[in-house]
């Protein structure tokens, strides 16, 4: 059982530090890529300092999904695939509320899919990050809709025949309003992708190669400089006017993503797109309620409830 | 004109006869649901709903889009009025398909009013009384050429308004409400066509005027004002008033009226409703909204329920209140979506995986609708548990008058409660009652809890300890029971011992109680007893049970593999007594009162009473 009440609480006001934040011990494999990413959470939420019990961490189910278990926040574990529609319950219930939503590729491109296009769609002010190890980890090694063609899995013992899906062009067709790709092995990377993606304001997403040691060693090996892979950072526009400049990748830019997208494997790096004009489904939500109640001129619940019946007469 | 009734010299004489009181009446109305035939049974409805008269009504709408035969049944009368009728007395025919379809639903001796512009009724049959009315020239004449027949149904409301003496003024003002607002010329129209209505029997029937008895106020009318709304609405106006400004929902017959509604209600309560893309995100948005400490609900129709089944064990698990609410249709699959049947019953205590005790109410009639609603809710909140709201298609669409609620005494204030918890505050303690502390709340001690679906300790973190489980699992089932202990005993009629007990669950009460009183009627000693809370069941059952020979549940689904319907099944297993037996039917209508007498007969090996049934039972409309 746990000793959660044994520590000395922090004086309130406190700074949000690793030590505060840290909870369970993570129950990973030793060497899996997802300690890097919880790592670099850890400095993401350090570096926010957000008021501590207005940070929300869910998962789904998987490996990666484990991850509230590990971090001391409000949180919560629900069913494979579906902590998009509840974070958006979160996100929509508590306008005041940090949420952010961790996952695995199965959990978020299968499984989830449907919801992932949705709530991308709407825009829910969530923070997603997708820890993608192109395996089923949790359930020892079967296919999952990221790996490759080829790779030899339980499910498919003489290598994946399906054609996988492209994460990022997924994410841009669904409407997600930023969308952005990193490296478990880059921890400033990483780091710095998390940080906008949570300052930004709306749907997010960022995209973690995260190798499953267990069951797909070497599975991003290709974007990992010292095993002789190569890392390529997206080279943003910097708005300077400089001659060199014409040539960046401007992150407004819907098509020049796609086209980022569609580069052969293992690809580039960084922020693909953002789209800081779409609104919120909270704003939209928030507009909406504010103009009802104008026209119902701020009256009480009993009273508007009161009138509904008056017509019933 | 054949019809009987045609007075000597047409167009000359007026209604000579003084009219005849009655007690109350069935008048089906069947047409194309494009006709509003639905309209008029609203307008009767809430005419009721503002006078002496008790009205029940009953709907089928075609599955098809738009058009495709429809009709509406509407009883009323004095006193209470607890089914819509087995059989009409007043068929109004639209169309010869609507005549062929429903003539045989019409008592010996009742009426047949039908257009005279579109129906011709079956040569040489005399069992009614036959009044052809030209409903579409008729229309036409009043309201002008260019309207075509719109406005048949404000004639025919006209017609019945005269022939059963109802109260003018209180009607033109409800077709003003209705259609005021609009373009002035619309109920112009509607008024006209009305007028041209009430006016046609005063010149062309001699006899068939009635008048309902009048009422003895004192025993009957509560005195309060009625309200008049169908079933899904006042579950809807029943979660407003219990302070649920959250949740989300797909659309799917006959659930969708309850999340439009919400849907536009909710903003003026400062409250969102999400139309989700299919029925599990939408239980998990409505978890997500929970978890945030303001109890939500979602709901759906059968098939709708079944894919919220995983979500439904998660919240028994995290224990996080939810109302999940689920308007039964005919299954399985998607079966008959526009008909009653009540076979969700297992599903809905017993469809998910694993162990999950939770909690299953289902209402009895419209009013019932509100009330339960709200119990939902509060039971939700107080044990923070997942609670279904188990109604039917008939209800979903029945519009009923029942006594305006006491909003000022019910309303709930909705919220979260953000206020810190102290340092030894555990989600999950194992010796109280989980209340959660919503996301945004402090926790005193710094350490922040989770919300999970594996087995967990007290403070949410997984366990793999066999004996946490069953610790946990024993956790779940005692909140339930410890609700049970609370519940109020249901509701008992008729002889407290006997014969016979008809039990019934949901929208079967109107008819039981009316079919005991028949029953009572013919000597035999018996009672009816009426259960809401069908899961967990109240106390003191079992003893009520006992005071019977025959235990008859009267449930809408089959009778399955064993010969016993879904909720018989529960209460055979339950109080292991072998006189608990089923009525059972899937037509995909409500029960009628004949076929519950049948049924206790046939059980009761009565042949008296079964004699009874057999017996046609002539309309009070007919001639003396
Ligand atoms: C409804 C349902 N189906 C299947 C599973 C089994 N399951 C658990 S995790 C998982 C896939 C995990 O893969 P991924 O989402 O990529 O996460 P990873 O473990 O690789 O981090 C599956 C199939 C489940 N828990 N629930
Ligand atoms: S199985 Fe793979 S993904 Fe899961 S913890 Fe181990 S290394 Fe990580
Ligand atoms: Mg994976």
């Amino acid at each position: 059982m746990s000793t959660a009440v044994a520590t000395p609480p922090p004086p309130a006001g406190a700074p949000l530090t690793k030590k505060i934040l840290t909870a369970d011990h993570p129950t990973w494999c030793p060497g899996c890529g997802d300690f890097a990413v919880l790592a670099s959470f850890y400095r993401v939420l350090e570096k926010l300092q957000y008021p501590h019990e207005k940070i929300v961490t869910f998962a789904g189910i998987g490996c990666s999904s484990r991850f509230p278990y590990f971090v001391n926040t409000h949180g919560g574990h629900f069913i494979h695939g579906r902590a998009l529609p509840f974070a958006a319950g979160i996100s929509l219930g508590g306008d005041d509320l940090h949420v952010f939503v961790f996952g695995g590729d199965g959990d978020g491109f299968s499984i989830g899919g449907n919801h992932l296009t949705h709530t991308a769609r709407k825009n829910v002010r969530i923070t997603y990050v997708i820890m993608d190890n192109s395996v089923y980890g949790l359930t020892k090694k079967q296919t999952s809709p990221t790996s490759p063609i080829g790779f030899k899995s339980k499910t498919d013992p003489w290598g994946a025949l399906d054609q996988p899906i492209n994460p990022m062009r997924t994410l841009l067709n669904s409407g997600a309003t930023f969308v952005a790709r990193s490296h478990a092995t880059q921890v400033n990377h990483m780091t710095e992708m998390m940080l906008r993606a949570a300052r930004h304001d709306g749907f997010s997403v960022v995209e973690i190669l995260s190798e499953c040691v267990e069951f797909f060693e070497g599975a991003f090996d290709a974007a990992v400089p010292r095993k002789g892979g190569n890392w390529v950072l997206i080279d943003e526009k910097k708005n300077d006017g400089s001659a060199e400049d014409a040539a960046r990748h401007d992150v407004t830019d819907e098509v020049a993503a796609f086209q980022l997208a569609g580069l052969g494997w293992p690809g580039k790096f960084g922020v693909f797109y953002e789209n800081k004009t779409r609104r919120t489904k909270n704003a939209i939500e928030a507009e909406l309620i504010a103009k009802t109640r104008e026209k119902t001129k701020g009256a009480t619940d009993l009273a508007l409830l009161q009138a509904t019946f008056a017509k019933l007469r | 004109m054949v019809s009987p009734n045609t007075p000597e010299s047409p167009g000359g004489a007026s209604a000579s006869a003084a009219p005849r009181s009655i007690k109350d009446v069935v008048i089906r109305l069947a047409g194309n649901s494009q006709d509003g035939i639905q309209a008029i049974g609203g307008f009767l409805a809430r005419l009721a709903g503002r006078s002496d008269q008790d009205v029940m009504t009953y709907m089928t709408i075609p599955s098809t889009i738009s058009g495709g035969p429809s009709i509406f049944q509407v009883r009323m009368g004095t006193g209470d009025i607890l089914s819509a009728g087995d059989r009409a007395d007043l068929l109004v025919a639209f169309y010869q398909h609507s005549y062929d379809a429903h003539i045989g639903s019409l008592r010996p001796g009742g009426v047949l009013l039908y257009d005279a512009d579109h129906v011709k009724p079956a040569e040489g049959d005399h069992r009614f009384t036959n009044v052809a009315c030209p409903i579409t020239t008729g229309t036409i004449e009043a309201v002008g050429g260019t309207a075509k027949d719109k406005g048949k149904n404000i004639y025919v409301l006209g017609l019945i308004a005269r022939i059963f003496d109802l109260e003018v003024p209180k009607l033109t003002q409800l077709i003003r409400e209705r259609f005021g607002g609009k373009n002035e010329d619309i109920v112009r129209n509607a008024l006209l066509a009305f007028d041209a209505g009430y006016a046609w029997p005063q010149n062309n029937l001699r006899d068939l005027f009635y008048r309902f008895e009048a009422i003895d106020r004192a025993t009957a009318v509560s005195g309060k004002t009625q309200v008049t709304l169908d079933g899904n609405s006042a579950i809807a106006y029943g979660f407003l008033a219990a302070g649920v400004r959250h949740g989300a929902g797909y659309p799917i017959t006959p659930w969708s009226s309850i999340m439009e509604i919400l849907r536009t209600e909710l903003p003026k309560y400062g409250g969102v409703f999400v139309q989700c893309e299919d029925e599990i995100a939408s239980i998990s948005t409505a978890l997500g909204f929970s978890y945030t400490g303001n109890v939500a609900i979602t709901g759906s129709a059968g098939p709708g329920l079944s894919l919220k089944m995983e979500a439904l064990s998660w919240a028994t698990m995290a224990e996080m209140p939810i109302v999940v609410v689920n308007v039964q249709r005919g299954g399985p699959s998607t079966g008959m979506p526009t008909n009653v049947e009540q076979s969700d019953l297992m599903q809905a205590i017993y469809g998910s995986h694993g162990d999950t005790p939770r909690v299953v109410l289902a209402p009895k009639n419209v009013e019932d609708c509100f009330y339960l609603a709200i119990e939902a809710v509060r039971i939700a909140r107080a044990y923070s548990t997942p609670v279904l709201l188990l109604t039917d298609q008939a209800l979903s669409s029945r519009i009923e008058a029942f006594d305006e609620p006491d909003l000022k005494a019910l309303m709930v204030a909705p919220g979260p409660d953000r206020t810190e918890r102290p340092a030894d505050f555990k989600p999950y303690p194992l010796d109280r009652q989980t209340r959660h502390a919503p996301a945004g709340t402090r926790i005193a001690s710094g350490k922040y809890p989770v919300v999970t679906g594996l087995e967990h300790d007290e403070f949410g973190h997984p366990t793999g300890s066999p004996k946490l489980h069953s610790q946990m699992n024993a956790k779940r089932r005692e909140k339930i029971k410890a609700l049970a202990a609370t519940l109020p005993p249901p509701e008992l009629g008729g002889d407290a011992s006997g014969e016979a007990l008809i039990v019934t669950w949901g929208s079967n009460y109107g008819p039981a109680r009316e079919a005991l009183e028949r029953i009572r009627a013919a000597g035999v000693a018996a009672g009816h007893l009426h259960i809401r809370h069908v899961h967990p069941l109240p106390p003191g059952l079992e003893e009520i049970l006992g005071r019977y020979r025959k235990v008859i549940v009267a449930e809408l689904n089959d009778e399955g593999v064993y010969g016993f319907g879904q909720f018989t099944t529960l209460l055979r297993a339950r109080y292991a007594l072998p006189s608990i037996v089923s009525i059972c039917k899937t037509d995909g209508l409500t029960f009628k009162v004949s076929e519950l007498v049948a049924g206790v007969a046939r059980h009761l090996g009565n042949a008296t009473l079964e004699s009874l049934v057999s017996q046609a039972r002539p309309s009070p409309l007919a001639a003396r």
